[in-house]
């Protein structure tokens, strides 16, 4: 079992968890991710490891609720256990391997969408570590599910909050903060790092393919195992076959086929389940998984 | 009980009508009565073919006698001297062309039914709560062992017997390798025979940590030099799944036979009630003939579908065990030999729709001594379907012989290593079952988990 140590609610149906893993919290790198059970019947659900701590032996997970599984968590908190907790799974990011002297002369972008703020703070935090401050574009629907900023403001060198509604900092859609920083404010970046909805980073790589920025994303497609040995996972990037689990989850962003990969989303889905949804969530429902028509 | 001693006494099952819509297991096994009448036609022999079959050497002979005599818990000692998953071996062994392949009642008539006697003194050993003895003396020596599946499990068991101090490590969150994620519940049940047997490998003292993947959570260099582990034995299967590389393959409703497999037995997703989801197909197309495209058809049809494989060879070709060819077909799974797939077609939402396939026939034999299958050009058609499974067998994951220096692999990734001893190219580090020799049996990972526990307790001697 694997104790919670710490839990918070971030936003609404948003929860962080601080979990006890030593074996985990030891080797685990930014980019990288667990699967977690909740309960002995429990799916296995991939998380993005968030931070970790390896002196106290914990790893942070956060997660948006928004489906069977994850709804399991939602009355999870402090001293609870998950059953189940199992990684680091994937690659880490391509900067952990970097030479720190090299990454000082890149200027690097993040694009984080929604939940994707979580998995994007450890990457800059691990980068200011090196002395490398990143910027970052925090997107989210509204106001109330802005997550992380005044963590990220530590970490980061400037932070542009943007939301869809203009409830908070930028008004519109991320894609929109990248090309007036870049085009109207005399930034200029070497790479781009986009995690949020699939729908999010296709669009963040199709203004960043404009806009000559390189650009890494992190696929999260449906998995089971986490360590090759069911496919399910299978994405094709550069017209190759790739296991995200393995070889992933973050790739060259322009050479990822996004619209198969929204497709394979929703193979579980069924027309009732997504209609559910879409009444669950009311005005925050935007199909931004890929997952509605 | 009348028996004909050139026949097998009948096994009773499941009705195939019945069997076809429910997961419990297909074959019922012997009662004591028809147990001790099937051991009657065993001949005793001196020079007992049936154990040169047998990859682990059961003393066939000797337990078959003590069934005889009803002596069920003297038969059950005299096989866990040899195997340490009896109830296992005895459902899912090929032993047509194993033990019972070699059997001297075989050249005339049927040969002794040896796989069945030998389930049925394992069940009843586990009815009568028997289990195999621990060690009285320590050795105060650390192994760690590497994957839970028959490879490992019998290593472990066999090393814990020997005194070590032994701890497995399984990256699933439950232990059994293929016997828990692969093969269905018809054909093994969990709870009841693979649950039981790891209870007896544990009851040997062996610790198992599940959700460590090595490789990962941690590495083998780590595992010795901070951990204090004096061996590791590596049995952590061949995972890997393969695909086709044929256009449509990405379409929704593509799967391997492991995910397949995976989400409906280790996940329990042909149970209604369980969160992990299944595709519940109208009409599935299995790919491949071994065992694995069986348990594909088998679980596609009990989850509602009209089951089809399609296999490039014909009949006599199929790599799967006679026996389960036999039960599939009973349970109306059609067979599309002489097929290949050439291309899966989708709708225009990405699903699959069909198979576009060529007829295939035999040509002159390849290096494996089969007829190579020959395309029939412009033989193409299609057949329609929502599902395809490929089975098309699997390799050994790299994720260990990726980040373990020292540790030569050949070229199919397969972990190098001593038949006789298991011993790698690495010091203190066996390796046996899937690992090394590619996807086989159960038995011949058994055989290898055990060749690696007196490989590592001859080099923990020293
Ligand atoms: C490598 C990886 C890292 C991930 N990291 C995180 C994380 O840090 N925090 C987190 O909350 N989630 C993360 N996810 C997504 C998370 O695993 C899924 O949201 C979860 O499995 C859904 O399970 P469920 O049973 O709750 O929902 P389901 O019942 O399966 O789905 C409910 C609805 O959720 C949506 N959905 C399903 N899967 C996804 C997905 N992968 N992404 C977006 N929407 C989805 C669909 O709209 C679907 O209709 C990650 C996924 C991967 C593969
Ligand atoms: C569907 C199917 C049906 C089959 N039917 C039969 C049959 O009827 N008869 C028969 O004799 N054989 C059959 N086989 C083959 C047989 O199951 C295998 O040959 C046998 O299980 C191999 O045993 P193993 O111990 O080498 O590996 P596995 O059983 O594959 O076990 C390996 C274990 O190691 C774990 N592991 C892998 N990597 C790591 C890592 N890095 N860290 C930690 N753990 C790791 C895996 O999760 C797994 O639990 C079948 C196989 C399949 C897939
Ligand atoms: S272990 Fe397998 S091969 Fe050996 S006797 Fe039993 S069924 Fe036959
Ligand atoms: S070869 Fe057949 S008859 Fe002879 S001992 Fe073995 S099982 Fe009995
Ligand atoms: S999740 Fe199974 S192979 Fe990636």
């Amino acid at each position: 079992m694997y104790k919670i140590v710490k839990a918070k609610q971030l936003a609404e149906s948003i929860v962080y968890f601080d979990v006890e893993a030593p074996r985990v919290a030891a080797s685990c790198l930014p980019g990288q991710f667990v699967i977690v059970r909740t309960d002995a019947n429990g799916e296995r659900i991939p998380l993005t490891i968030c931070d970790y701590d390896r002196e106290k032996g914990t790893v942070t997970i956060v997660i948006q609720c928004i489906g069977a599984g994850t709804n399991t968590m939602k009355s999870l908190w402090e001293g609870d256990s998950f059953h189940d907790f199992v990684g680091p799974l994937g690659q880490p990011s391509e900067f952990c391997s970097e030479d720190p002297e090299s990454l000082r002369s890149k200027k690097i972008i993040f694009v984080a969408g929604g939940l994707g703020t979580a998995p994007v703070y450890p990457q800059v935090k691990w980068l200011s570590e090196q002395g490398v401050k990143a910027d970052v574009i925090i997107g989210a629907k509204t106001k109330e599910l802005l997550i992380l900023e005044e963590e990220m403001k530590k970490v980061a060198g400037e932070v542009y909050p943007t939301t869809d509604d203009g409830s908070y900092g930028r008004s519109g859609m991320v894609t929109n903060t990248l090309k007036d920083l870049v085009e109207k404010e005399g930034k200029s970046y070497d790479v781009c790092v986009a995690i949020g909805p699939m729908i999010m980073m296709k669009f963040v790589c199709l203004t960043t393919k404009e806009l000559d920025i390189p650009t890494i994303v992190s696929m999260n497609p449906i998995m089971v195992d986490g360590t090759g040995m069911c496919g399910a996972c299978r994405l094709t990037v550069d017209d190759e076959v790739k296991f995200a689990c393995v070889d992933g989850p973050e790739f060259d962003g322009h050479k990822v086929d996004f619209d198969q990969a929204m497709k394979r989303m929703t193979i579980y889905k069924t027309a009732e389940g997504r209609a559910l949804l879409a009444q669950q969530e009311g005005d925050t429902h935007h199909g931004g998984c890929g997952n509605c028509d | 009980m009348e028996t004909d001693v050139m026949k097998k006494v009948p096994v009773r099952e499941q009705d195939a009508k019945v069997r076809a819509t429910n997961f419990e297991e297909v074959c019922l096994g012997y009662n004591e009565e028809e147990a001790i009448a099937e051991a009657g036609r065993c001949l005793n022999c001196k020079n007992a073919m049936c154990v040169k079959g047998c990859p682990v050497s059961i003393d066939i002979p000797a337990f078959i006698h003590e069934v005889k005599e009803e002596n069920f818990a003297g038969a059950y000692e005299i096989i866990s001297q040899s195997s340490a998953l009896p109830a296992v071996c005895g459902r899912v062994c090929p032993q047509e062309s194993q033990c019972e392949g070699k059997c001297i009642r075989g050249i005339k008539g049927e040969p002794v039914s040896i796989g069945k006697l030998e389930r049925f003194v394992a069940d009843w050993a586990c009815a009568n709560g028997i289990k195999p003895n621990a060690a009285t003396e320590k050795k105060g020596k650390k192994v760690a062992v590497i994957g839970s599946g028959p490879a490992g499990l019998t290593c472990a068991g066999d090393l814990a017997k020997l005194g070590y101090d032994v701890t497995i490590f399984e990256a699933l969150h439950e232990a059994g390798g293929v016997l828990v994620y692969g093969i269905p519940e018809f054909r093994l049940p969990k709870e009841r025979v693979v649950a039981k047997e790891i209870e007896n490998v544990k009851s040997l003292g062996v610790r198992i940590e599940t959700n460590v993947v090595i490789g990962k959570s941690t590495t083998i260099d780590e595992l010795m030099e901070k951990e204090g582990f004096s061996a590791v034995f590596i049995g952590s299967g061949a995972g890997l799944p393969k695909f086709m590389g044929i256009p449509g393959e990405q379409a929704n409703g593509v799967f391997s036979a492991n995910e397949y497999l995976t989400r409906s037995n280790l996940m329990k997703a042909f149970d209604e009630n369980s969160p992990t989801p299944i595709m519940r197909a109208k009409k599935a197309v299995i790919v491949g003939g071994g065992n694995v495209a069986m348990d594909a058809a088998r679980t596609a049809l009990r989850l509602g579908a009209e089951t089809h494989i399609v296999y490039r060879r014909s009949e006599e070709e199929l790599p799967a065990r006679v026996e389960e060819v036999h039960h599939a077909k009973e349970e109306g799974i059609i067979f599309d030999l002489l097929t290949n797939p050439v291309e899966i077609l989708q709708d225009e939402n990405g699903w699959v729709k069909g198979v576009k396939c060529i007829r295939m026939e035999l040509g002159e034999p390849d290096e494996s001594g089969r007829r190579r299958p020959v395309a029939v050009e412009g033989s193409e058609f299609v057949i329609d379907a929502d599902a395809v499974i490929m089975s098309l067998g699997t390799s050994p994951n790299p994720l260990i012989s990726s980040t373990t220096e020292g540790l030569e692999v050949n070229r199919w990734k397969c972990i190098v290593a001593d038949e006789e001893n298991g011993k790698t190219t690495k010091e203190g580090v066996y390796a046996g079952g899937d690992a090394v020799t590619g996807a086989a049996t159960v038995i011949l990972a058994m055989g290898a988990g055990k060749a690696g526990a007196k490989g590592i307790d001859e080099f923990l001697s020293r």
